[in-house]
C-alpha cells in the first residue's frame, strides 16, 4: 500500500468515551490503544484511541508464558467467570474457566476483552463521535474479525505479553481463534477454535441477515440514530435474538426442554398469545437480550462475522492460511465441535483439520457426542472439558510450564 | 513408563529417535505415548472412534477423528518419517489405496498384518471347513471389520507390484515372540502376523 493512498483514507477521529450512565460502574479494566498511531481497519479506515474494556483472572508469570486470551462469541462479553453487572447472571464460561477448571485461573493469566464494535465498554456504534458529538450509529466505520483480533493483539502488547500460551473461543470467539492463529502466528503458542468455521455460511449469513432486518424495521430504530431520538428499538431486536436463539439449540433439545407443552394454560387459546412454553421461552431471551445489548451492536458484529473467509484473504486456499511465509504454521490447534450443532457443523471443523493436514500442522480435533447444538460448547459437557484440560496440559508440558498446580 | 503390545514394541523398535510419526487407527494412543517418551518422538494420530479420539487428545496427544481412507489423502508427500498402519489394512475397504498413501506421506511406513497363512487359520479351515476364529481375530465371518485378508506371501506380492521395498520385517508367533527377520521361508506358515519397514522405490 502506498503512502499516497495511505494519506488518502479516511480518518474517523477519536471517538470520546463511551457516554451511558452505567459504564462508570460497570467492574473490570479499560484502555485506549492505538493512541499515537492509528490502527487500520480492513475497510481501509483508521480508528484511533478507540477504548477496549477487559477482565483478566489469575496471575502473569514472570517470563509472561501463561497468558490465555479468551474470545468471547457475538453476544458475549469480558465478564468470563463473574457475575454479570448488567443481567445479575453467572459468568458466561464458567464452567471451563476458574480455579481448578480446564482453563485454571490458578495456574494460567486468563484475559477476555469486550470485541471491537461490542457495547460493553469497548469503542462501538453508541458511542459520541468526537467530530459530531453525538453517538456514531451507523457512522461507526465497519469492523472485522481481523479488525477484533488487530485490537486484541494491541491490548495484548500493551499487557507486556510477546506470546500468548493459548488463544481459545467458540462460535465468533472460534473465528478470532483462527484469526490470531493465522495473523499472528508467532505470537500463539496453542490455539483452541471450538464450533466455529473458517468462513460464515450462506445459511449463517441469511439468519443474521433475517436478525438486522428485524432490527433495522423497528420504527424505533429510526435509520440507527435511536440514541438521539431517544427511542430504543427494543421489538426489533428482541425479534433478532428470538431468531438467532433457535438457532444455538438442536431440535431434540427444544422438544425435551419444552415439546408441545403449554405455557400456564390448560388449552390452547386460539389466539397470538404465547400458548406454548417454547413461545415464552423466547419471548423472554428476546426480553432479556435488550436489557444488555446494543441495536446497532449486533448489526455490526454479525456484519463481521458474515465477512469472515480466512481462504479468501490467503488466495482462495486454505491451507496456505496456514503456511506463512511458504512453512508450516508453528501453532498448535485444538479443534472441537458438537454432532448435533447445526450452525456451526462439524464439517466445518473437518475443512479446517484437512487444511491442517495438508500442511502437516499439529492439530487435534473431537467431535463431542451431545444433543445440546451450538450452545453446547457453553453448557456441561464432561467429555468437551477433558479434552481442552488434556490439550491444555500436553501444551504446558512442551511450553515449560510447571505441571504442578498450586496447593488449594 | 507404560508397557505396551509386543507388536507395538516391534513397530517403535522400527522408529527412530526425534523423528516425525503418524499413526493411522492409534487407537487409545499407547504407542504415540510409548513413542514420545522413549523416542522424544513428534507423534500425530488419525483414529476413527470418538471414544480413542478423546482418550488420546485428553492425554496430550495430537489426534484427530479421522478415517484413513478419506482422511490421508489430504497430507503432503514425506509430510512424516514414517506413517504406521497396525494390524488394519486388512479392515481397509481399498488396502491397495491406503499402502499407496502411506507410502507418499512418510518416508518410510510401518505396517503390521495378521497372517492368513499361519498354520492354526490354516487347520481351521481344512479340517472344520468354517472360516477361521482365532483368539485374536475373534470375528465370526458376518461380523467381522477384516474384510481384506491376506497372507504374509500375499503382503509381500502387493509390495513388489507397487515396487515398494521391504526394508526390515518382523514376523512374530502366537506368544508374540519373533521367529524371523525374513519374510520368506516359512515365515508364511509359521508367524501369526508381520510388521514390515517398507520404503517406496525411487
Amino acid at each position: 500500500m502506498s503512502a499516497a493512498l495511505d494519506s488518502s483514507a479516511p480518518k474517523a477521529p477519536a471517538p470520546a468515551p463511551a457516554h451511558e450512565p452505567n459504564d462508570q460502574v460497570m467492574p473490570g479494566k479499560r484502555v485506549r490503544l492505538a493512541v499515537d498511531r492509528p490502527m487500520r481497519l480492513d475497510s481501509g479506515v483508521e480508528i484511533g484511541g478507540f477504548q477496549i474494556a477487559y477482565q483478566t483472572y489469575g496471575t502473569l508469570n514472570a517470563d509472561k508464558s501463561n497468558a490465555i486470551f479468551i474470545c468471547h462469541a457475538l453476544t458475549g462479553d469480558h465478564f468470563v467467570v463473574e457475575r454479570h453487572p448488567v443481567t445479575g447472571k453467572p459468568g458466561w464460561w464458567e464452567m471451563l474457566v476458574g480455579p481448578g477448571k480446564p482453563v485454571d485461573t490458578d495456574r494460567y493469566f486468563v484475559i477476555c476483552s469486550n470485541v471491537l464494535g461490542g457495547c460493553l465498554g469497548s469503542t462501538g456504534p453508541k458511542d459520541l463521535d468526537p467530530a459530531t458529538g453525538q453517538p456514531y450509529g451507523l457512522s461507526f466505520p465497519v469492523v472485522t474479525i481481523g479488525d477484533m483480533v488487530r485490537a486484541q493483539k494491541l491490548l495484548v502488547e500493551h499487557l507486556g505479553i510477546e506470546k500468548l500460551f493459548c488463544v481459545i473461543g467458540g462460535s465468533m470467539g472460534g473465528m478470532q481463534v483462527l484469526q490470531w492463529a493465522v495473523a499472528y502466528p508467532e505470537s500463539v503458542f496453542a490455539a483452541v477454535p471450538i464450533a466455529t468455521a473458517a468462513r460464515h455460511s450462506a445459511q449463517n449469513i441469511a439468519f443474521h441477515e433475517v436478525g438486522r432486518q428485524a432490527i433495522m424495521a423497528d420504527p424505533e430504530w429510526r435509520g440507527g440514530n435511536y440514541l438521539l431520538e431517544g427511542t430504543r428499538p427494543e421489538a426489533g431486536l428482541a425479534v433478532a435474538r428470538m431468531a438467532a436463539h433457535i438457532t444455538y439449540l438442536s431440535e431434540t433439545a427444544l422438544h425435551r426442554k419444552f415439546g408441545r407443552n403449554l405455557q400456564d394454560r390448560k388449552a390452547i387459546t386460539y389466539g397470538f398469545d404465547a400458548d406454548f412454553q417454547v413461545e415464552s421461552y423466547l419471548r423472554y431471551q428476546g426480553a432479556a437480550f435488550v436489557e444488555r445489548f446494543d441495536a446497532n451492536s449486533y448489526l455490526y458484529i454479525t456484519r463481521a462475522m458474515d465477512y469472515f473467509d480466512l481462504a479468501a484473504d490467503a488466495g482462495g486456499s486454505l491451507a496456505n492460511a496456514f503456511r506463512p511465509g511458504g512453512k508450516t504454521t508453528p501453532v498448535r490447534f485444538c479443534l472441537a465441535s458438537f454432532s448435533s450443532d447445526w450452525l456451526f457443523p462439524t464439517s466445518e471443523s473437518r475443512a479446517i483439520v484437512h487444511a491442517l493436514n495438508a500442511v502437516a500442522g499439529n492439530v487435534s480435533f473431537v467431535e463431542i457426542e451431545t444433543d445440546k447444538g451450538h450452545d453446547a460448547f457453553l453448557l456441561d459437557e464432561p467429555e468437551f472439558h477433558q479434552v481442552i484440560h488434556g490439550f491444555l496440559e500436553g501444551c504446558a508440558e512442551h511450553r515449560g510450564l510447571s505441571v504442578r498446580r498450586r496447593a488449594r | 513408563m507404560v508397557d505396551i503390545r509386543d507388536d507395538l514394541k516391534l513397530i517403535a523398535e522400527m522408529v527412530e529417535p526425534n523423528s516425525r510419526v503418524l499413526d493411522v487407527g492409534c487407537g487409545d494412543g499407547a504407542l504415540l505415548d510409548y513413542l514420545a517418551h522413549t523416542k522424544n518422538v513428534d507423534g500425530r494420530g488419525i483414529e476413527l472412534s470418538m471414544d480413542g479420539v478423546r482418550q488420546c487428545v485428553a492425554h496430550g496427544l495430537s489426534v484427530i477423528q479421522g478415517d484413513a481412507e478419506t482422511d490421508l489423502k489430504d497430507y503432503p508427500a514425506e509430510a512424516f518419517d514414517y506413517v504406521i498402519l497396525g494390524q488394519t489394512l486388512q479392515a481397509m475397504k481399498q488396502p491397495r489405496d491406503v499402502l499407496e498413501m502411506l507410502c507418499r506421506i512418510g518416508r518410510r511406513a510401518i505396517v503390521s498384518v495378521p497372517n492368513f497363512g499361519y498354520w492354526r487359520v490354516r487347520m481351521q479351515l481344512m479340517l472344520t471347513g468354517r472360516m477361521p476364529v482365532t483368539e485374536k481375530l475373534g470375528y465370526q465371518w458376518w461380523e467381522t471389520p477384516n474384510i481384506h485378508f491376506c497372507t504374509l506371501r500375499d503382503f509381500v506380492v502387493l509390495t513388489e507390484e507397487m515396487s515398494i521395498t521391504i526394508e526390515q520385517t518382523r514376523i512374530i508367533d502366537r506368544a508374540g515372540r519373533v521367529t524371523s527377520h525374513a519374510h520368506s521361508g516359512f515365515a508364511n506358515l509359521l508367524g501369526e502376523q508381520g510388521v514390515f519397514l517398507l520404503r517406496r522405490n525411487g
